[in-house]
């Protein structure tokens, strides 16, 4: 069998070998003693814990004659559904904007304390992302608005009421601002509003725009819609800078499908094939199976070139193209003329142009109807550029009346932000509807603050016959009225929200579904289910109205084959998305799955843009440069990123924000004001009159990419490509085998210990690496579930971070690189590979025979256990753990202001509401990992004893498998041979022995070599490549 | 000369007498009341009466929920003892200042009263507490003082007889002392009579201050040195093991609720007004509107016309929807998870194994001491109840070739993340 010859380098440092890198990497802890930490909270040092040990003996012993006294409050009129310590769930919906999942809420005593995927979903079928799971940290934020305010005076709502909806009708024009509305009720609440107001206009936009989609629908189809995409029926498919997976659009869904597609057997071994265009690194190029790095002012030109490849073969008319040579399109175009009908071209351009011409390639494909839809469109983005900018406009020449901010933040998040917030004082009236403080709401008269989206009544039509229902799970924390509520009572209608969508279900839905029924049942079961599908009658895909020619020649004359000067490519980050929820620490601190950066945003360069300008980077230390485009300058740290196109920088969206609150205020730079609106569309692309000026200026970025090391050992990662894999399934497999006795034999017949016994459950979690797409929900899940300490930036850089499962990103170079000159030029486009990296649970657990004092031990269901009573902080462990999987508290993190600014859910009242009440806040000086859940293990098992039965797969799940959009995380006994897990690793004989022999050709543990044993198991990643050019 | 050498001996000798005496002080025979009867029926009678009605807070020769009972009528007039036993309650009310004292200490915990009890009963359980189980006593007594291994050395004899034992031992060893001094006394008269001796000799002789040469010698410091050292580190060390025990620990409540009156007299289920016990972690002190579920009608105690103060806070609790801030009793540390529902149905464990005779108490005190060596001595020693229920089918199969049942332990009970994570 075929040794994986590739190299692979988790950051620049060890590509190329830099000196403190190597210095560091042999070091599980980068600082040693003492912390040198200031002692803001008069915490004692190390020497004042000598000086104190002896008085703290007697005074342990004084305070024990007093035990504190607790109290023990019951209800006085307990509620019927709610037992103290018994989780409820409620399904609901989490909508911001026109970003949608449909979620079941955990609740303990009252609290939503854990957001999980909705598996009845048809949408999001269950995944979540890293944003979604952290929305329930934002409903605990200090910085919410904490009532109806007049001019920053806090006021009753009768008075605001009263104030305003006289107001309103005296006020002329009035606007209503917002970003895409999903929900039916709120169309109606709204328009009801109209009515009694007379003269009002809607106006929608989105922070991150598909206004170019919805435009070149109407153009090419005749209708103003977004079409649904269906990743999963697509053999091959093209992305021209789409980021699917991480921030396009609806990436849970698209997430959800494209892993349909990427999982691969013995028995179905095939899977879809990914090209990638694009000029940043995305979360979608780094999955892709063949990534072309191109400059957004050819991205034009390369969807043209790829409709003539395509016209040429269906013997359709070429448009007029500039030529222009992009690997790797040539060979995308054949495959997808071979799969028509089962092939996807996606665009993440907004240029209604370019997406003209994408909508004529899947017609050409006859895609339409297969594996798109503008029949049953999506209505995720609903914004009109073009309609914003006159409202600019009409601000600007004082044209408005009033203007109501519904739940949205133009000011920060609009390319003419700026604009709009100096023409703020030439309308008369101004009102923001928006839960949280931010740059819109702190320059209006009026802020009627809306209740969070846990709290809310609200039903949603994310696509055509597809509807969903929120509903509050706690009541409200603040003075807050839902904003819906507050149009209908400025109407002049007295009716609760509540009512009102209820109302609209009884006349909308219940008497065309139900005849006769009970209306009460119909709802109990749409609130229980949180979704609802009407049967639509099947609609024709539209038919094209043709022509792209105007559209060809305008991109002809926008792009350029040949642009010598620099393009700024602003994008989203998977974490922040459009900046909305950056006030979540949980967000901040997710590395970002890409650059590994934490707590900033940056300028990504090429690493040849680097070499020509004489930067180097190492540890996250950088240059300042100065950033100009659109005639505004800022000063950015840059971040050498692999695969970015040489001639382009990329600058990520939601840093900047200056009234979002203490977590988000003054991290990283505004990319907004950046964004080119001259064409009549936002555009994220900016490709002239930028320039980028060295400082001088250092800069540390805190990135998490190198720490954690495996120190040089190899095969961490196996992969192999499809052809490969089919001709041999273990193909890209390292087996290793260690010398014994006069032969070589697999290293786990070669054992120190006795074993373990596992009689009853022993569990496992299978990770496949070709389904992992990197997205990073499964941190945010695990922080939620666990109850994970945030450290903030600081500690961050001191290495510090405590995640108990991190993505390694790897990126790779291709096999027969012989020096690192020939690795530096392939980094310029490299693989990438994701690893979910966790506690290895191993049956012969290296961490284990290291403590002195039995603090982490084996359980009897192969679990490694971690008790925190009884750490006494050697660390011994950590630094005998090959995976580098265990975090230790430097600091007491919760109760501590030097970290009550970052880590909100350990300090203060509020924000503590969020913590998992049946899993221990560590104090200081304890190590801690991934524990597998055990607290969801143990509820499980009490459940199946009560019930007299034998526990089932699926009673019990870890929080990281369940947040997964991709599936790629697989739990379960490996003992019970009816589990999912052991049938997916194919396990011969469950026995209750520690080690399983496993059939599946593909899984494999990361350093096996070593024999620890782990329960975890991977699979080889797979790319879909041709085997000539792996 | 050799004398010199000889004297040193001495005060070692003497210290080593002093420290014996002073351990063996608390040791000393106590006299019983001639009244309490030594007879075997009697002692009978009144341990069945014992075992009925007060083990469960008394010990004869320990301190527990209440005090160590052996002495009593040594220590106090047999009428009082008798009428405490009867009701101390009466007693307490009565202003008796010992009465009182002993409430006090220990904790403001309610005897129950024992009015059931005739006389005869009474002299029968005295007669028990005075001179029942007097082996417990020795192994007790061995325990506590520790280095009193020397003393029960001869394990077979009777605690009575090793008492007289010592006495006579000490009363040896002072006669030793006595006649050591008077042919010390004697000798030091011959010797100044003797016209041998040289100046030097004749000042060693008649050299005062031996107390104080005996105070200052190496070896009396040593001794006292090590002595004092070791009763610190006990202390310490029973200290810090004490740290955090809340036994016996009978907080009053806001509302003088009596599980004596509700569950022992009533025999309410303990499930209906702790509904958690059941489904889930915590058992759940009631909320006000289970008790109104009965307290809408019952008003006072026993058919007494108006509404009792206690119901009454009640009443105002739940018409002015104000809860009742009730102190909690039993307190496991935050890293701890216990789950009820899994010792109450799955284990199928009573509720008195662990919070004591609930039914008797009038006021809840922590029966248990809620220690993890107390969580791991139960988990060490119960069977897994594993009788119809499918869960532990394969657990029990593969245990089957063990002669010893299936323990909790067996199945991963002592395992840390069974209660920590």
């Amino acid at each position: 069998m075929k040794d994986n010859k590739k190299t692979y380098w988790k950051g620049l440092e060890q590509l190329t070998n830099d000196p403190e890198f190597v210095k560091h990497a042999d070091k599980e802890f980068a600082e040693n003693l003492p912390l040198h930490k200031s002692n803001e909270d008069g915490s004692a040092s190390r020497r004042d814990f000598l000086k104190m040990m002896g008085f703290s003996l007697a005074a342990a012993s004084l305070a024990a004659c007093e035990a504190p006294v607790r109290k023990a409050i019951p209800y006085v009129t307990k509620p019927v559904d709610v037992d103290p310590s018994i989780p409820n769930y409620y399904a609901s919906t989490y909508v911001s904007g026109g970003d949608y999942a449909s979620v079941v809420v955990k609740t303990r005593e009252g609290r939503p304390i854990k957001i999980e995927g909705n598996t009845l979903s048809p949408i999001t079928q269950g995944g979540t992302s890293a944003i979604v799971e952290s929305s329930v940290l934002s409903l605990y934020d200090k910085h919410r608005v904490p009532g109806p305010k007049v001019n920053g005076e806090q006021v009753t709502w009768d008075v605001l009421d009263s104030d305003l909806s006289s107001k309103l009708r005296s006020a002329g024009s009035i606007k209503i601002v917002t970003n895409t509305i999903l929900s039916p009720s709120t169309e109606k609440a709204i328009a009801a509003f109209a009515e009694a107001m007379g003269d009002v206009e809607v106006i929608t936009y989105d922070p991150i725009s598909s206004y170019g989609i919805t435009k070149a629908s109407e153009t090419y189809y005749g209708v103003n819609v977004l079409p649904s995409y269906y990743f999963d029926k697509a053999s091959v498919i093209v992305s021209f800078g789409a980021d699917f997976l991480g921030t396009w659009i609806s990436p849970i869904e698209f997430a959800k499908q494209y892993s349909k597609g990427r999982k691969i057997s013995k028995e179905n071994p095939n899977m879809s094939r990914h090209y990638q265009f694009e000029s940043n690194l995305s979360l979608s190029g780094a999955n892709a199976d063949y990534r072309t790095p191109i400059k957004a002012s050819q991205s034009g030109l390369a969807v043209l070139a790829l409709y003539n490849l395509l016209a040429k073969k269906a013997g359709a008319g070429t448009v007029n193209a500039a030529a222009i040579e992009i690997p790797h399109l040539e060979k995308a175009a054949n495959e997808l003329w071979a799969n028509q009908g089962a092939s996807l071209v996606v665009s993440g351009s907004n240029d209604p142009n370019v997406q003209v011409v994408i909508h004529a390639i899947n017609d050409l494909l006859k895609n339409s109807g297969n594996t798109l839809s503008l029949a049953r469109s999506a209505h995720f983005r609903k914004g009109d550029d073009s309609r914003m900018n006159n409202f600019v406009a009409d601000m600007a020449a004082g044209r408005v009346g009033a203007v109501i901010f519904h739940k949205c933040n133009p000011v920060y998040d609009f390319a003419k932000g700026a604009e709009l917030a100096e023409s703020m004082s030439k309308v008369k009236v101004a009102v923001s509807t928006s839960e949280s403080m931010n740059e819109t709401s702190a320059l209006v008269q009026y802020q009627a603050p809306d209740h969070h989206y846990l709290e809310s009544w609200n039903d949603f039509n994310p696509k055509v016959g597809e509807y969903s229902l929120s509903q509050p799970t706690i009541s409200p924390l603040f003075n807050t009225r839902q904003a819906e509520e507050s149009m209908l009572k400025w109407a002049g209608i007295a009716t609760s929200y509540y009512d009102f969508v209820r109302e609209n279900w009884r006349t909308s839905f219940f008497t065309a579904e139900e005849e006769g029924g009970d209306f009460q049942q119909f709802w109990d079961e749409c609130l229980h289910n949180g979704v609802y599908h009407v049967t639509v009658e099947e609609l024709g895909e539209p038919s094209a109205l043709g022509d792209i020619s105007s559209a060809a020649s305008a991109i002809g004359s926008t792009y350029k084959t040949d642009n010598a000067g620099t393009e700024l490519v602003v994008y989203a980050k998977v974490g922040i998305g459009s900046g909305t929820h950056a006030n979540n620490p949980w967000l901040q601190e997710m590395p970002d799955p890409i650059s590994k950066a934490t707590w900033d945003n940056y300028l990504t360069v090429s690493q040849q843009w680097a070499t020509d300008n004489g930067i180097k980077m190492f540890e996250g230390a950088t240059n300042i440069v100065n950033l100009t485009a659109n005639g505004k300058t800022v000063a950015v740290p840059v971040l050498i990123q692999p695969g970015q196109a040489y001639g382009t920088v990329g600058l990520a969206l939601g840093y900047g924000r200056t009234v979002a609150g203490r977590v988000a205020d003054g991290v990283g730079v505004n990319a907004y004001a950046f964004l080119d609106s001259s064409k009549g569309f936002i555009n994220y692309d900016i490709t002239e009159g930028v320039t980028v000026e060295l400082t001088g200026e250092t800069y540390r970025i805190a990135q998490t990419q190198t720490h954690q090391t495996y120190m040089q050992r190899d095969f961490v990662l196996q992969e192999a490509t499809l052809e490969e894999y089919k001709e041999n399934p273990s193909a890209g497999r390292y087996n290793p085998k260690i010398y014994k006795e006069g032969e070589f034999v697999k290293p786990a017949k070669l054992s120190l210990w006795a074993g373990h016994k596992y009689s009853q459950h022993h569990w496992g979690l299978a990770i496949d690496l070709n389904s992992c797409t990197g997205c990073s929900a499964c941190t945010v899940a695990c922080r939620a579930e666990n109850n994970v300490a945030i450290v903030g930036r600081e500690e961050v850089l001191n290495r510090r971070e405590m995640d108990w499962i991190r993505i390694d990103r790897y990126y790779s170079s291709p096999e027969g690189a012989t020096s690192y000159k020939e690795l530096e030029q392939s980094a310029d486009n490299p693989e990438v590979v994701f690893q979910p990296m966790t506690c290895q649970h191993c049956n012969n657990a290296p961490c284990e025979t290291v403590c002195p004092v039995v603090a982490t031990t084996h359980s009897s269901e192969g679990l490694n256990q971690m008790t925190y009573n009884r750490c006494i902080g050697t660390r011994y462990c950590a630094n005998n753990c090959p995976y580098k999987v265990r975090r230790f508290n430097w600091f007491k993190y919760h109760d501590n202001k030097a970290f009550a600014e970052v880590n909100v859910a350990q300090n203060d009242d509020l924000g503590k509401m969020v913590l998992n009440p049946d899993v221990t806040v560590r104090a200081r000086g304890v190590m801690e990992k991934c524990s597998l859940c055990v607290q969801r293990i143990q509820a499980g098992k009490l459940t199946a004893k009560k019930e007299k039965r034998k526990l089932q797969d699926g009673d019990v799940n870890v929080a990281c498998a369940v947040a997964c959009p991709s599936e790629a995380l697989v739990f379960g006994d490996l003992n019970d041979p009816n589990s999912r897990v052991s049938q997916i690793l194919k396990i011969e004989e469950n026995t209750s022995t520690p080690f399983k022999e496993v059939n599946e050709e593909r899984a494999f543990h990361v350093l096996e070599e070593i024999n620890v044993s782990p329960n975890i198991w991977y699979f080889t990643k797979i790319r879909n490549k041709d085997i000539n050019e792996a | 000369m050799s004398i010199k050498r000889s004297f040193l001996g001495v005060p070692i000798h003497l210290g080593t007498l002093l420290v014996a005496f002073f351990l063996l002080g608390g040791m000393n025979a106590y006299a019983v009341n001639p009244d309490v009867s030594d007879s075997e029926d009697a002692i009978q009678a009144g341990q069945a009466l014992f075992n009925a009605n007060c083990k469960t807070c008394h010990k004869l020769d320990q301190r527990y929920t209440g005090p160590a009972l052996r002495g009593v009528t040594e220590r106090r007039e047999l009428d009082w003892a008798v009428n405490f036993i009867i009701n101390s309650q009466l007693l307490i009310q009565s202003g008796d200042p010992t009465a009182n004292a002993l409430y006090k200490e220990y904790n403001n915990i309610v005897m129950p009263s024992h009015e059931f009890l005739s006389k005869d009963d009474v002299m029968n359980l005295l007669s028990y507490i005075e001179y029942g189980d007097k082996a417990e006593a020795a192994t007790t007594d061995a325990a506590a003082t520790g280095e009193g291994a020397a003393a029960g050395g001869g394990g077979g004899i009777p605690t009575e007889y090793l008492t007289i034992i010592l006495v006579v031992l000490v009363f040896v060893l002072l006669l030793i002392l006595v006649v050591l001094g008077l042919i010390v006394s004697v000798l030091t008269k011959y010797l100044n009579n003797s016209d041998k001796l040289d100046e030097d000799d004749k000042a060693f002789i008649n050299q005062k201050g031996d107390v104080k040469k005996l105070l200052t010698s190496d070896g009396f410091i040593v001794i006292v040195t090590t002595i004092v050292l070791a009763l610190v580190v006990k202390t310490a060390i029973d200290g810090i093991y004490g740290v955090g025990i809340q036994q016996g620990y009978a907080p009053s409540q806001p509302i003088a609720y009596s599980h004596q009156l509700h569950a022992g007299q009533y025999e309410i289920e303990c499930q209906y007004c702790h509904t958690g016990v059941e489904i889930g972690k915590s058992a759940n002190i009631p909320s006000a509107n289970i008790c109104m579920n009965c307290h809408m009608h019952i008003q006072n105690v026993g058919g007494q016309e108006g509404i009792s103060p206690e119901i009454a806070k009640l009443y105002d609790a739940y018409d002015n929807n104000k809860p009742i801030e009730w102190v909690r009793v039993h307190n496991l540390p935050d890293l701890a998870y216990f789950n009820h529902s899994q010792h109450v149905v799955v284990g199928g464990i009573e509720c008195q194994t662990c919070h004591g005779p609930i039914e008797e108490m009038e006021v809840v005190y922590q029966h248990s001491a809620l220690t993890m060596g107390w969580c791991i001595d139960c988990h060490r020693n119960t069977e897994v109840n594993a009788q119809g229920n499918e869960y532990y089918d394969k657990l029990v199969l593969l245990h089957a070739d063990s002669k010893d049942a299936l323990k909790v332990k067996d199945i991963g009970g002592l395992e840390c993340a069974k209660c920590h994570y």
